[in-house]
């Protein structure tokens, strides 16, 4: 491997408005074994993750984008990605915020990200990722002190070799899907958390990923275990400045929870969703999934999905432990001209085991919204529950709402109930509001909040505050 | 205060308000009656802003502003509010945060500060006290689930609070017992003032038992067809509204 000529080659320096001015190394456009090996390389990582990566490279090739989604954008030029691109950085990685690049925490200010303040005000321990190397990670000591390991996937790699050996793939394998298997060969980072027996994680923690090199596919990967009776609470959330090329996403997330172990697993997703005609926007191919595998474990994944061009995901649960339980609350909003095919699959195994799910989608502008979600319940699932509730409020007469829900029950004992609604926005609220003095907008930020309600109580506090905000500007001009 | 001038409504391309005039200056009560589909509640309606409305001629002025010029909101800032014949429903929005939205963007458009959470509370606590209300009303979602008298007592209550100029009021008698009735009826009297005026759209006479009108107009097919006082309600009440009717083709 040539890399230092390779890296000479692709130094270039950022040009565009903006865009933080530091200086990262890129490989060229392109797919093949010897940019899985850079990468590889790259990480310091050691031969067998290489192989592994390079399994998932030859799955992929085999296989076909998925096309059954109820999505329209053109065909991704997979060859036309580069799969590489950090920030340079210094022989160390930063120990604490001081050493980090001033311009960078400058960006997460532009973008209403009080890095610093967040982490000292909320007492959140925050692994930013920044284009694909984590450049900061906070309050490490006191996580350390209960046990809890909180780095980047790259350092888990490299530090914890069993615990990765042990985990990774096992709730999405690497030919799991088309995405699944890209990330698989070239994820370059994302955050690896392991929560040992017992222990309840000392605070929130918390990764804010970003997206900035142009044309550069995003693929992070992140490993969260829970072991016996151990708690954590997650927050994910992610914006990105405008650009002007389709940027490709493809992560995985991966929850594991053994016995009694409870994961809260918690999205505020603001990508930039492309301009009113919604050129420029970032696709988001997400495989999120969670294994309940200890008995009595539970997972809860809420998230809030605001941004994106596309949006291709689905948070789901493997109930394999008894008693396990899995929750799934959604949010998500469109408004011009993205779209989103979104839900979740919640696959019943154990005996006993719960799911609910509760979905509200809002459609403003010309944008499209689907619900796609699988309720499985297999035969040895005695006494399964599942509870959906799935709600769709248009804006406007241009948007649409769909709803797909599947259901495979293999098990008489089970109950499964479903509930759809799709209204408009009512004219009738927006009047009644109105003719109490109370402006269009507030009106609508009012209504539509209000609409969500069920789902943002389920989001830690700081964090539904952030989302109400968040809707509201996403839903700026979506009415009049 | 209130000016309506030779009105034409359309709603759907069918004309409901042919012609309609109409002058109400503060300190007096208005009672509109009519049979059904005489266009009653088009008036107050057209009145608040509601779209699908068209208005193809006329005027409506309010304290010598153009209200067809102004928005729905800018309209009730202005003091003219509706009390509605069906108060929508808005699912988990809570009541008490509706009220303080509403009181808040009232208290701006007239360039005053946002109340202090105590003293709207206080001032919440005493109104709803006033309309027999439990305090749990305020936790409830906006008119989620509550009885139809309830969500009438609702409708004064945000009225109590407003304090509009005008009050309109749809049909505020319809659902309710007689004893949620008198509640109401205390409620609108309670808002009687010389700076105030209250225009009711109502179908029956009962209504006026409890809120006397200066004013009594009947409405037949998009005009007023008859004024009077008090005692034209009671006239209505006894002879129906065909007299008038007839009164008016000849």
């Amino acid at each position: 491997m040539a890399t230092e000529e390779m890296e000479q080659l692709v130094r270039r320096e950022y040009t565009q408005g903006f865009v933080t001015d530091i200086e990262s190394d890129t490989v060229p456009p392109g797919l093949d074994e010897s940019v899985i090996a850079f990468i590889s390389e790259k990480k310091g990582e050691p031969e067998w993750m290489l192989q592994w990566r390079l399994d998932a490279y030859h799955q992929w090739l085999k296989m076909k984008e998925p096309s059954w989604a109820h999505l329209n954008y053109p065909p991704i030029d997979y060859q036309g990605i580069s799969y590489y691109s950090a920030p340079k950085k210094p022989e160390d990685r930063p120990q604490s915020l001081d050493e980090v690049d001033p311009k960078l925490l400058e960006t997460y200010e532009k973008l209403g990200i009080p890095l610093h303040e967040r982490a000292a005000l909320a007492g959140v321990a925050v692994d930013a990722v920044f284009d694909s190397v984590s450049v900061t990670t906070t309050f490490k000591e006191k996580l350390g002190e209960a046990g809890v390991i909180f780095c980047s996937i790259s350092e888990a790699i490299r530090e914890y070799p069993e615990l990765i050996k042990k985990y990774l793939g096992t709730v999405v394998p690497q030919g799991d899907n088309f995405f699944a298997a890209l990330n698989s060969a070239v994820f370059t980072d994302g955050s690896f958390v392991f929560v040992p027996e017992g222990v309840t994680c000392p605070m929130e923690l918390s990764t804010y990923f970003r997206i900035n090199a142009a044309n550069t596919g995003q693929f992070e990967r992140t490993l969260i275990i829970c072991e016996k009776q151990a708690q954590v609470s997650y927050l994910e959330g992610c914006t990105a400045p405008q650009r002007d090329e389709n940027q490709l996403h493809a992560a995985i997330v991966e929850l594991v929870a053994l016995e009694d172990a409870y994961i809260k697993y918690s999205t505020v997703q603001n990508w930039y969703p492309g301009d009113e005609d919604g050129k420029g926007g970032i696709y988001n191919f997400v495989t999120k999934r969670a294994d309940c595998r200890g008995d009595r474990s539970k997972v809860s994944w809420t998230q809030v999905e605001t941004g994106s061009a596309i949006t291709w995901k689905y948070p789901s649960c493997l109930l394999r432990g008894k008693d396990s339980v899995g929750e799934f609350y959604s949010v998500a909003v469109t408004n011009g001209r993205q779209q989103a095919d979104t839900g979740t699959k919640m696959i019943h195994i154990g005996e006993g085991t719960k799911s609910t799910i509760v979905s509200k989608g809002i459609s403003a502008g010309n944008s499209e919204q689907s619900y796609r979600g699988l309720v499985k319940i297999g035969p040895r699932a005695k006494g399964a529950r599942n509870f959906t509730q799935c709600d769709s409020l248009l804006i406007g007469d241009r948007s649409g709402a769909h709803t797909f829900p599947y259901q495979e029950i293999g098990n008489s004992t089970a109950t499964v109930e479903h509930e759809a609604t799709t209204s408009k926005i009512g004219e009738d609220q927006l009047f009644y509001c109105r003719q109490r003095g109370i402006s269009e907008e507030d009106a609508v930020n009012m209504i539509v909040n209000g609409f969500c309600k069920d789902v943002f109580q389920e989001l830690p506090m700081e964090f539904a505050v952030e989302a109400e905000a968040l809707l509201n500007v996403t839903l700026e001009g979506a009415v009049g | 205060m209130l000016e309506v001038k030779d009105l034409h409504v359309t709603v759907e391309g069918n004309e409901i308000l042919k012609g309609l005039s109409l002058t109400v200056n503060a300190g007096e009560v208005h009672a509109i009656m009519g049979p059904n589909g005489s266009g009653k509640s088009t008036l107050s309606a057209v009145i608040a802003g509601k779209e699908d409305y068209e208005v193809t001629s006329g005027s409506i002025t309010f304290e010598g502003r153009d209200v067809l010029e102004m928005e729905i909101e800018e309209r009730a800032q202005a003091g003219l509010l509706l009390g509605f014949q069906y108060p929508v429903e808005i699912p988990g929005v809570k009541n008490i945060y509706l009220l303080k939205a509403a009181l808040n963007a009232q208290r701006k458009a007239r360039g005053e500060n946002e109340i202090p959470a105590p003293e709207f509370m206080k001032l919440v606590r005493e109104k709803l006290a006033f309309m027999k209300m439990d305090a749990s009303f305020l936790q409830r979602a906006v008119n989620e689930g509550f009885s139809g008298g309830e969500k009438k007592r609702n409708e004064i209550l945000q009225m109590l609070l407003l304090e509009p100029k005008l009050a309109m009021l749809d049909e505020i008698d319809s659902g309710l017992d007689i004893d949620a009735m008198k509640i109401v009826a205390d409620g609108v009297n309670s808002l009687r003032s010389e700076e105030r005026a209250v225009l009711m759209v109502t179908h029956y006479q009962r209504l006026l038992d409890y809120i006397t009108p200066d004013y009594v107009h009947v409405l037949v097919d998009g005009r007023i067809a008859k004024s009077g006082d008090k005692s034209l309600a009671l006239e209505l009440e006894s002879r129906g509204y065909e007299w008038v009717l007839e009164e008016s083709a000849a």
